[in-house]
């Protein structure tokens, strides 16, 4: 019980968040946060123990949200269908490319997801008449107020994480880490390594469906550069595991919130500070950093991936231990 | 038939610069065994530095000598400070170096963002729009000069591999990493070498393309996406596999754009790709064995 009381804290203290704070502004960071606790966590199920680096999960994720907006847009039923489909949807996509490409080994896997990803975004900017092109799709949101949405993501993140754990903590969560370890060990004695990379593959597309139909019910509005985006989504699913920790169950829900608050923290300047210093010194001087700032939010991930990848390799759960030594100056209890 | 000839043309010029990307990316792949996610990244980098020379009336051709060494000693930079740190790392990806790159590749592209704001910039020359006619054939003039600089970069890489001691080291490195160091070889060293000459090569490519093209910072992803699909292509490490890679990319998509439409031109690229991955895999390589 005591290696659960961290989580379960955390998670009443998200179950009551709502009802603490009502801002929407903080309601609307804690949606993204919990997404992308859903879609680094499933990344990292087939990257982080299987040790099949994706760089196309955008695929997926683009998947469930044109899934969900092509209920609504061709059968006029509630794209809240899309999430029971969503999922199934992307392993629909995330089979067939496993059973081609799960041959490939490391880098050229690697590079065929990301042609994956590339691939579905033209295909869904190309059929114009299907997905509406670059039009995009539009839906009228079903809740004005946040809570509802909220509490889905929660629930969402929750019921991820929780399978994720449990998959990783039976058998097959053994077998995955052995593929990553060594593949040709893994087979030798006697794992149906490619049955196994599915697998983990069926799961980690599966979350990552759920997560983009989620993302069209809440957002209400699709186009391929969106959704299908290398560097919104493949890229940011692997920043978010690598900050927080590859291979690790809770890495990616730390290393979720780490982006989405640095995020917000520059798109923000620094919350205002900036612009607070500017107005009550009255220099122009901060108006201009605070503006600086702002566009800077995407260089402050590509530096922060930089630094992580260099002094924390396995993120800050992974090496929890050397930052305990190294910054508080903990020595490890025996 | 004139179409057909005129798209073929067309395919082959672009494709003399693909292979340029393609050989700097290859080199790089064959000697650490990465891939260079931010090498599209480093030839916006090389086509701003043309464009910034162009703004003081120097013409590309003249700041492609500028733009290589400057990239040379970018590329030199991040593989001995950000790539070579990391092999001494224990990790639980071996991807991690390749990871790296995404980021240093994010970098360089906000930076271009923040130092020339994301509007399209074009380098003017009097000569980007003129062509020349054989037969019914028309060739840009542009994307002529290029093909043929590409030509001799090509050219004097094969013999720099081939003849000099350091391009042998290379080879040697490419090999077999161990076996070289037990030669005697630099292998460290040989790593940084060869990412400064993949970075100037691109380099070369961004400033051949700089008059043809426009320059905005999200440039780079598009043209990793097209670096890798050539590597793949000619098989990874293959020299002569990357050049075949360039030329038949640059046709696949001219032929695409004309006869499927354009916006086919870069989906015909990926279905290329995975048909080579499928019944080809290896690439080239399989076929020229070198």
């Amino acid at each position: 019980m005591k290696k659960n009381a961290v989580p379960l804290v955390l998670f009443a203290a998200l179950a009551a968040f709502p009802l603490v704070v009502t801002s929407n502004y903080f309601l609307h960071l804690m949606i993204l946060f919990l997404l992308w606790v859903v879609i680094g966590s499933s990344w990292n199920v087939l990257a982080g123990y299987t040790g099949q680096v994706s760089f196309g999960h955008a695929a997926f994720f683009g998947v469930g949200a044109y899934t969900a907006g092509l209920l609504s847009q061709h059968l006029q039923i509630s794209p809240w269908w899309g999430m029971a489909l969503g999922g199934f949807v992307a392993v629909l996509i995330g089979l067939p490319f496993g059973a081609i490409c799960f041959p490939l080994r490391g880098a050229y896997f690697a590079l065929a997801t990301l042609a994956l990803g590339e691939g579905m975004r033209h295909i869904a900017t190309i059929s114009e008449s299907f997905t509406g092109g670059m039009m995009g799709i539009m839906i009228m949101p079903s809740f004005v107020s946040k809570i509802p949405y909220y509490y889905i993501s929660l629930a969402l993140a929750l019921l991820s994480v929780l399978s994720i754990r449990f998959v990783i903590g039976s058998k097959p969560g053994y077998y995955f880490v052995s593929i990553r370890e060594d593949q040709d060990a893994a087979e030798s004695l006697g794992i149906d390594t490619t049955l196994y990379k599915n697998a983990s593959l069926a799961i980690s597309s599966f979350w990552t469906g759920m997560a983009g139909a989620f993302y069209m019910n809440y957002m209400g509005f699709i186009d391929p550069h969106v959704v299908f985006s290398l560097h919104e989504y493949s890229v940011m699913a692997i920043l978010v595991a690598i900050v927080g920790g590859v291979g690790t169950i809770y890495g990616p829900a730390v290393g979720a919130f780490i982006m989405v608050a640095v995020q917000e923290f520059f798109r923000s300047g620094f919350f205002g500070l900036f612009d607070y210093l500017g107005r009550t010194t009255g220099m122009p001087a901060f108006a201009s950093v605070s503006e600086i700032v702002r566009q800077a939010h995407v260089l402050g991930f590509g530096v922060l991936v930089v630094v992580v990848i260099l002094f924390l390799p396995n993120g800050i759960v992974g090496d929890w231990g050397k930052i305990r030594r190294n910054v508080f100056r903990i020595q490890p209890t025996r | 038939m004139d179409v057909f000839l005129q798209t073929v043309v067309a395919g082959f010029l672009k494709g003399g610069l693909y292979a340029l990307i393609g050989i700097g990316m290859t080199l790089i792949m064959g000697v650490m065994g990465i891939i260079n996610l931010a090498h599209g990244q480093l030839m916006m980098l090389a086509m701003y530095v043309t464009f910034l020379l162009n703004t003081m009336g120097v013409d590309p051709y003249i700041s492609l000598f500028v733009a290589m060494p400057v990239l040379f000693l970018v590329g030199v930079a991040i593989q001995k400070f950000l790539l070579n740190p990391l092999i001494k790392v224990e990790t639980i990806l071996p991807e991690n170096q390749v990871l790296m790159t995404v980021g240093i590749g994010m970098v360089i592209t906000e930076i271009a963002r923040f130092l020339f704001k994301s509007d399209y910039k074009y380098v003017k020359t009097d000569y980007a729009n003129a062509t020349f006619f054989l037969g019914k054939i028309s060739f840009s003039v542009a994307l002529t000069i290029a093909f043929a600089i590409a030509l001799a970069f090509t050219a004097a890489m094969f013999w720099f591999l081939l003849k000099t001691d350091l391009g042998r080291s290379i080879r040697a490195t490419a090999q077999d990493k161990d076996a070289a160091t037990l030669m005697g070889v630099h292998t460290g060293r040989i790593t940084v070498i060869t990412f400064g000459l993949g970075a100037a090569l691109v380099a070369a490519a961004g400033s051949l393309l700089a008059p043809v093209y426009y320059i905005f910072p999200d440039l780079g992803g598009p043209f990793t996406a097209k670096a890798f699909i050539i590597t793949i292509l000619g098989g990874l490490g293959s020299t002569v596999g990357a050049i075949l890679g360039g030329v038949t990319l640059g046709m696949a998509e001219s032929l695409g754009a004309t006869y499927l439409g354009m916006e086919y031109e870069d989906i015909v690229g990926l279905a290329i790709f995975i048909a080579v991955l499928l019944f080809l895999p290896g690439g080239f390589k399989r076929l020229t064995k070198v």
